[in-house]
């Protein structure tokens, strides 16, 4: 019998804080956060929202040449980002925002590969998080060789080795890549957490174009535990991560969490989603917003007051405003930054090419 | 509540109508439809959305979900299910959304589209067409800009075509999805808004020539797909007298129009975006060089991309071609 992908019972889904802000508690997924930790994940929330949407004000005005949103999913980036450890790896898509944020990497960075400067440019192991990835799903093979070297390099299994993390969406899931990753991580039982986005949008086909069974349940034919967590409760995305990254150090293995989120805007700034899904959707997940519901529990509970939602609130607009700033002020890349960084040894052909084309260039000023 | 608004269906197509490359693709393909109900669109987005693109904008609606296919995110799936329906009788049209994304099905396109009509003795045929909207110009992020043509113009048991205009492009495309062999046509996405009166009942020559698409006598520009306009536009505004040819056929080359274009001139400058080093600008200045030895002024000279992975956009007006380097390659061959 197949089960419909969007009607898995909501009793196999992990939700430790309900859309209107109520706190509830799971046997497998106990949660204790300090007050100072649970203002901490509000904010975070806010602040990606802010400079995500002042990514696309950028992308309006020309700035940017396209921007994939995270609209939606920010309990998703922020609950799985917050539960890594220093040494854990990321390996991101191109919409991982807030995860680059909880990694402290400048969300500038991100601006440089969206307005052309570079392909990516930053340093994976400054941050923890690897480059973006466009190639669907490629980078869960990555992930999970990466996570096969953690194991070669001592103190896996021990509870203090590293991991890797693999982001990737509800359309990822269709490719040989993923498919494949999931072979690999089960058999060598590697250190890694595949963690799937569910948006339910893969541009314009809908999840059932992708699957037939809810996507968490993959993991058992593979051989390893899938969970399905509310993508848009940033405490049960932390919950969720934080035990299935502990699995993966202790020796236990990959395990597969589907966030059952949703993609509240486009795919890019250049999708037009009015072509291809109703309004009526986007209105019912608005309900179940990430942010509004850690903001009910702050308030009911009293562990945050106006002040303090009004600081967020200023915080998350300067920074909003500086990303602006910084991003008017990047530099266009030098034609010579063609030529740069293809080799690390010297090449024959490539030399020969960047010395004609700077003779080229400088016919022009002769 | 907002609808979806659902792509108005539009008028069978006849006469002469204006069209932009994109919309030529999209008649292309309708016509084809309406004539061979063996014909299927295959892709990711092309039903509901229409492409990415708009190229397949309304054939769903017109055709149903059945021969118009949303599949699942997989190209290597796009490719290789369109081989068991060519197999099963079928004439799939697969789009690959962007050059870049082409790779997934590589191992489908090169180890089994090619090869399977010779490994049946010519029993079996695959008449499935490859849609790849290629090159760049257009500001994209990476692996949205790239010129994957020679990989598979490596590749025997391919065509491989390239569309540069609206005519060849409502054309070419109904001769490949005709066309018994498997087929790889390279669309010039920067091109895909550019418009030209489409005559329906003149065919264009076939995808197999290639076409002087502006006469001359002093050096022949040899190009295709997106590079065919920037020749023209070079051409234009040199003063000396330049002879453009459009390839149009990759795999195989229409050889004999090409040579008896530059024993006319002399002088040959091959234009791609694809990288110089391994592109078929190499094959072609080879053939050439072999066939006209005697009638040639220079050797046969190239512009194209650097030895570099297609660039970040905003270096990407040094990576392409454009009327200066084309024409600084030309006063080079008039120097030599």
């Amino acid at each position: 019998m197949t089960v419909d992908a969007h009607t898995a019972r909501d009793a196999e889904l992990v939700q430790l804080l309900t859309p209107e802000g109520e706190r509830l508690e799971h046997p497998d997924y106990p949660l204790s956060l300090s007050d100072q930790q649970l203002r901490d994940l509000y904010r975070d929330l806010v602040v990606v929202r802010a400079l995500d949407l002042e990514s696309v004000a950028l992308t309006r005005r020309g700035e940017l040449g396209l921007w994939p949103s995270l609209l939606g999913q920010e309990a998703a980036q922020v609950g799985s980002g917050r539960a890594l450890g220093a040494g854990d790896m990321v390996f991101p898509t191109y919409r991982e925002h807030a995860v680059a944020y909880c990694r402290g990497m400048p969300w500038l960075n991100i601006l440089r590969l969206f307005r052309g400067v570079n392909h990516a440019g930053w340093d994976p192991k400054e941050f923890g998080f690897h480059l973006y990835t466009i190639v669907i799903g490629t980078q869960t093979l990555h992930a999970t060789g990466y996570a096969m070297g953690i194991q070669r390099d001592g103190h896996h299994g021990t509870g203090i080795g590293d991991t890797a993390l693999a982001y990737f969406g509800d359309g990822a899931t269709s490719q040989g890549d993923v498919n494949e990753s999931f072979v690999w991580a089960a058999v060598y039982n590697a250190p890694i957490v595949f963690f799937c986005q569910n948006n339910q949008w893969a541009i314009s086909e809908p999840l059932e174009r992708q699957t037939r069974i809810p996507l968490y349940r993959r993991a058992q034919g593979f051989g390893f535990p899938g969970v399905r967590v509310d993508g848009n409760d940033v405490l049960a995305c932390l919950a969720v991560t934080r035990r299935a990254l502990d699995r993966a150090r202790t020796g236990q293995g990959p395990s597969l969490i589907e966030a059952f989120t949703y993609r509240m805007g486009a795919h890019t700034t250049t999708d037009d989603p009015t072509r291809y899904r109703h309004s009526d959707e986007l209105e019912a997940w608005k309900l179940k917003d990430p942010i509004a519901r850690v903001k009910a529990y702050l308030s009911r509970t009293g562990l945050a007051n106006a002040q303090f939602f009004e600081e967020v609130d200023v915080q998350a607009a300067e920074a909003a405003v500086e990303l602006r700033a910084a991003c008017l002020a990047l530099p266009d890349p030098s034609p010579d930054a063609l030529f740069q960084h293809v080799y690390a040894a010297p090449h024959r052909l490539l030399e020969e090419e960047r010395a004609a084309y700077e003779t080229y260039l400088a016919g022009f000023h002769d | 509540m907002t609808e979806v608004t659902a792509p108005e269906q539009s008028a069978p197509l006849t006469g002469t109508q204006t069209l932009t490359l994109a919309k030529a693709l999209n008649a292309g393909m309708r016509r084809a439809m309406a004539e061979d109900p063996k014909v299927l669109v295959m892709g990711e987005d092309v039903g509901r959305l229409g492409g990415v693109f708009r190229v397949t904008d309304g054939l769903q609606r017109e055709f149903g979900e059945d021969r118009v296919i949303d599949t699942p995110l997989a190209e290597s799936g796009i490719i290789g299910t369109a081989i068991g329906m060519a197999l099963r009788g079928y004439r799939p049209v697969c789009e690959i959304q962007f050059d870049g994304f082409v790779f997934p099905a590589a191992n489908q396109i090169i180890t089994q589209l090619a090869k399977m009509r010779l490994r049946s003795l010519g029993q079996v045929t695959l008449p499935v067409v490859v849609r790849i909207p290629c090159g760049g110009g257009i500001g994209a992020v990476e692996h949205h800009s790239e010129s994957p043509e020679a990989y598979f113009a490596h590749t025997a048991g391919l065509r491989v075509v390239a569309c540069s205009n609206p005519v060849d492009a409502y054309w070419m495309l109904q001769e490949a999805i005709a066309c018994p062999d498997p087929v790889v046509f390279f669309e010039p996405k920067r091109r895909y808004w550019d418009k030209a009166p489409v005559d329906t009942e003149a065919p264009a020559a076939p995808m197999g020539d290639a076409v002087v698409v502006r006469e001359g006598t002093d050096a022949t520009l040899l190009a295709y797909g997106p590079m065919v306009k920037t020749c023209l536009e070079a051409a234009e505004a040199d003063d000396r007298s330049l002879e453009v040819v459009d390839l149009r056929s990759l795999s195989p080359l229409d050889t004999p129009a090409l040579e008896a274009s530059v024993r006319k001139t002399g002088r040959c400058v091959v234009v791609h975006e694809a990288p110089v080093f391994g592109g078929l600008g190499g094959e072609i200045a080879a053939r050439i060089t072999e066939a006209c030895f005697y009638h040639l002024e220079a050797p046969v000279l190239r512009v194209g991309g650097f030895a570099t992975p297609y660039p970040a956009s905003r270096l990407e007006d040094h990576y392409l071609p454009d009327l200066d380097r084309i024409l600084d390659t030309v006063d080079r061959t008039f120097a030599w």
